[in-house]
């Protein structure tokens, strides 16, 4: 699926992260920021693609500025942004394709 | 349907907005009975559907600890709350908090959606529960409809800050203006069997005013308090603590009742003095409490 | 070759500096050696004043060259005016390859990053580096090795000679024309001037630098006329409000108030808490807190602690006001409450040297019952950081933290689990400050861990109602939260080295390079 419309979720405050995605070219493309890039960069990638991938989107630009959040936080900003840009608020996939 | 969490002990349940991450992925540090994810105040108009997700995430993977997790909905005069429910029974909560309820009929169509979000979700029918928060006079009028309203209702809450206005006054500091609805709603809860919780204290830098309302809701006979700020955690907790000489009597109810009853005698005396069955589930709940605290050290 | 904290030094480091890898805390005790001396000008004609016009002109009269190493103290933290109105001028004159010895450098310091870069300055001896000029040393910028050093070890490099200060420069509130210095008075009040009193004892050069010129004899001296070669009056030495702030407002955050009571309690119900204790902390807000309720639990028991020891705060000077301590021992003083509290009599300035120096004949760490230190990281061997952060530069400074640690008889690092998503308790540290061997107990807000070094204490406290887990529980705790971190990407040229107290080398620190996805 592709993402049509930008839209971001989430903060820079401590603990958090924004998510912005974007119309991609084609495939996913991931760029990340990060405080603790260092130790947790390759986790971070892995969390973002596998939460795109659950989400079924393989057509986007996806930009993280990550203030040292937890998975948890991350896949929630990454779902909170694609679901704003499908502009879908309500009948959401609970524990299928959010997850 | 009886769920055992109904009767959990829930001295303190902390507010904490559930947008936030630096607040919900921690906060059973502070040992609190209860946390509350906050869907509602707490979180902008236009970050509710982002809440959620935050909140779907939290329930699923911080561990807890233990710690109740309690999810404070939407009005149901918002677009928003049967989503909110949907995503806060998928997370896997433990109870919901209906704000602003003002009949039992609330509570119904809250018991109706978690029925059909357990069994859209796979959970065990009856896991949810609920707790009505009472932010009216009307609320407070029909407080013993709303405590008989559902069987998974576990306990009713004050929120001070709307009934207030709604009464045309204002938090004072004194407690005067919520007298009525307290003792109101504590009598309700009592006569329905389930519990009570007082409203916030929000003057963070008055510990001793803090301490004057809990003392008083305790005497009341509230079974806990809303809290806003982990400092608050551990004077609720110490106030509740009961007494040596309340535990070491209560000791001798539960021990003399089970060991009667074993015997098939049905007149219990302690210390001297007869008592009633009756006595038994209230020591039942000094033992639970001083535990909790940390002083019992006994064998029950 | 593997040291004693299990760290690879290299050997081509090791020939460079000829130091020795780290053996252990006491692998000196007893060592014997001949102190160094200054070159020293007599001033025999009774001419009067020794004032000089400006920092340039006292720079000629020392005979500024190329090469030499330079002296400074920071007594003035982030208000300091002092390095950067000298480099500046050394810079202009056109002199190379300075060597900065100072006792600490920080964000103060940030204007200085050009010289670095233009190989005015090409090598930095300190107890740590913040904000801009720890980015330069970790990006590879400066030419030679940053040394961090303790604040003992500073004085020990100086005496043995290891450092040679050829013109020490001594930022001094007030000042008499004659170059007698004291820490107090003036605008730019500091207190005490312990740091520098090392620097006047042993650099050939001293100058002293002031704001406030007063008529002599400026008695009692913090640092003699005897030292002193020149005096040069400045317009401002530094900025007061970022010398000595307001005392900090207790903290009210609940994590930290959990910590210090979790302190506390551990302190009163160890050994060492009996009536003549001494104590030693710091000034994040969890150590203040644990003071401050210290105090409560002392007045309730009756319990007198004989001497505090500082880096002095608001709540240990309190301890004075309110005759809950015979006397404090300041090295250097945080808000304003110090600085005050250095009128009081029993309130006594000591020197560095007296303070922590690891090569005198006994300091006043060795004396100490108790220090309450913080730290980035603590591993699971009990080792700590200080200096590295977790983005991999240098951002931090040792202090008198491996000092304190390795004289105290307990010493107490308290740390929250999580610094964001870096768990603070981890398997190996970045690069190692202050060795396990010195760490008795971490306090963390999610447990305490007591090193096993210390059955003793182990034992002490084992009918103590706090939540004791191993380091090793801290550790899965953290990681079980945050995920388990990886190491940081570092390249291979050694930047800087962590010289422990007795000038071993405790770790090397290592450039920086940009992060790279892992193939996969």
């Amino acid at each position: 699926m592709k993402i049509e419309r930008p839209a971001m979720a989430g903060t820079l405050e401590s603990s958090d992260c924004q998510v912005t995605v974007e119309e991609g070219e084609g495939k996913v493309e991931l760029t990340l920021e990060s405080a603790v890039i260092n130790q947790f960069g390759n986790q971070i990638r892995k969390v973002t693609l596998e939460t795109l991938h659950n989400l079924g989107i393989d057509d986007v630009r996806i930009t993280i500025v990550d203030k040292g959040a937890l998975d948890c936080t991350i896949k929630a900003r990454i779902e909170g942004a694609v679901y704003r840009s499908l502009g879908q608020k309500e009948h959401l996939p609970w524990g299928g394709a959010i997850r | 349907m009886i769920n055992p969490n109904k009767k959990r002990l829930r001295r303190t349940m902390m507010f904490l907005n559930a947008q936030k991450p630096s607040l919900i992925k921690d906060p059973y540090i502070y040992k609190p009975d209860s946390i509350m994810l906050d869907l509602e105040d707490a979180v902008a108009e236009n970050q509710k559907d982002a809440a959620r997700f935050s909140l779907y995430h939290a329930l699923q993977e911080i561990d807890y600890r233990g710690t109740e997790r309690v999810v404070r909905i939407n009005g149901l005069d918002t677009p928003y709350w049967r989503e909110d429910i949907r995503c806060a029974v998928a997370g896997g909560c433990d109870s919901i908090r209906i704000p602003k309820t003002e009949s039992a009929n609330d509570v119904k169509l809250v018991e109706n959606a978690i029925d059909f979000a357990e069994k859209e979700f796979g959970r065990p029918s009856g896991s949810v529960l609920i707790i009505a928060a009472i932010e009216s006079a009307r609320g407070v009028m029909k407080a013993l409809d709303i405590c008989e309203a559902s069987e998974r209702l576990f306990g009713i809450a004050l929120s001070g800050g709307d009934y207030t206005k709604d009464l045309q006054t204002h938090i004072t500091g004194t407690g005067v203006e919520l007298m009525g609805a307290r003792q109101n709603m504590v009598i309700a809860a009592r006569a329905a069997g389930v519990q009570c919780f007082d409203t916030v204290y929000t003057d963070l830098d008055n510990m001793e005013g803090f301490c004057q309302d809990v003392n008083t809701i305790h005497l009341m006979g509230f079974d806990g308090k809303s809290i806003i700020n982990p400092r608050q955690i551990s004077i609720v907790h110490e106030i509740f603590t009961p007494t040596q000489k309340d535990i070491i009597f209560a000791e001798k109810v539960v021990k003399e009742i089970d060991s009667k009853k074993a015997q098939g005698i049905g007149v219990f005396t302690v210390d001297g003095k007869m008592i009633d069955i009756a006595f038994y589930d209230g020591a039942k709940r000094t033992i639970d409490l001083a535990k909790a605290s940390g002083v019992y050290k006994g064998d029950l | 070759m593997i040291n004693a904290v299990g760290r690879e030094i290299p050997e081509e480091i090791l020939e460079l500096t000829g130091k020795e890898v780290f053996h252990g805390n006491h692998y000196f005790d007893g060592y014997e050696y001949k102190k160094d001396g200054p070159n020293t000008r007599c001033v025999i004609n009774s001419n009067g004043s020794k004032l000089v016009d400006s920092i340039h002109d006292v720079l000629v009269k020392c005979g500024i060259r190329d090469g030499m190493t330079l002296g400074f103290h920071h007594h003035f933290r982030e208000g300091d005016y002092i390095v950067n109105m000298v480099m500046e001028e050394v810079h202009k004159m056109g002199i190379r390859d300075i060597t900065i010895c100072a006792s600490s450098l920080g964000k103060a310091h940030d204007p200085i990053v050009p010289y670095i870069e233009d190989g005015t300055i090409t090598n930095i001896q300190s107890s740590g580096v913040r904000g801009k000029i720890g980015e330069a040393i970790s990006t590879g910028k400066l030419k030679g090795l940053a040394i961090m050093r303790s604040h003992g070890g500073r004085v020990r490099a100086i005496e043995t000679g290891e450092t040679r200060i050829d013109i020490a420069f001594i930022g001094t509130p007030t000042c008499d024309d004659y170059g007698n210095c004291r820490g107090i008075g003036g605008k730019s009040d500091c207190g005490v001037l312990s740091y520098a009193m090392v620097d006047g004892d042993y650099a050939d050069k001293v100058v002293a630098i002031t704001d406030c010129l007063v008529p002599f004899p400026n008695f009692p001296a913090h640092i003699s006329m005897t030292k002193v070669d020149y005096v040069v009056v400045v317009d401002a030495i530094g900025d007061p409000k970022k010398i000595a702030t307001g005392a900090a407002k207790p903290t009210t955050d609940q994590r930290k108030l959990m910590m210090a009571e979790y302190c506390t309690q551990f302190v009163v119900n160890s050994p060492y808490f009996k009536d003549g204790f001494s104590y030693q902390t710091g000034v994040g807000g969890a150590s203040i807190a644990s003071t401050i309720s210290l105090a409560k639990i002392m007045k309730e028991r009756g319990i007198r602690m004989r001497f505090g020891v500082g880096g002095l705060t608001k709540p240990m000077c309190d301890l004075l006001i309110n005759d809950q301590v015979d006397c404090l021992l300041d090295t250097q003083d945080f808000d304003l409450s110090a600085v005050e509290s250095v009128k009081n009599l029993k309130h006594f300035r000591i020197s560095a040297g007296e303070y922590a120096d690891p090569f005198n004949k006994g300091a006043v760490v060795n004396k100490l019952d108790f220090v309450i230190l913080a730290a980035l990281e603590v591993d699971v061997h009990f080792n700590c950081n200080v200096v590295v952060g977790s983005d991999g530069m240098i951002t931090g400074a040792q202090g008198g933290h491996p000092d304190t640690a390795a004289g105290a008889k307990c010493s107490i690092v308290i740390a929250p689990l999580l610094q964001g998503r870096i768990p603070a308790i981890c398997t190996d540290v970045t690069t190692v400050t202050t060795p396990g061997e010195s760490v008795d107990v971490v306090i963390t807000d999610y447990g305490i861990a007591i090193n096993p070094r210390r059955q003793d204490l182990i034992e002490a406290m084992k009918d103590v109602d706090l939540p004791f887990k191993t380091i090793e529980e801290l550790r899965d705790i953290a990681y079980s939260i945050t995920g388990e971190p990886e190491k940081v990407q570092f390249g291979d040229r050694v930047v800087g080295i962590i010289e422990s107290r007795d000038g071993t080398i405790m770790d090397v620190v290592r450039e920086i390079k940009p992060f790279e996805f892992r193939e996969d």
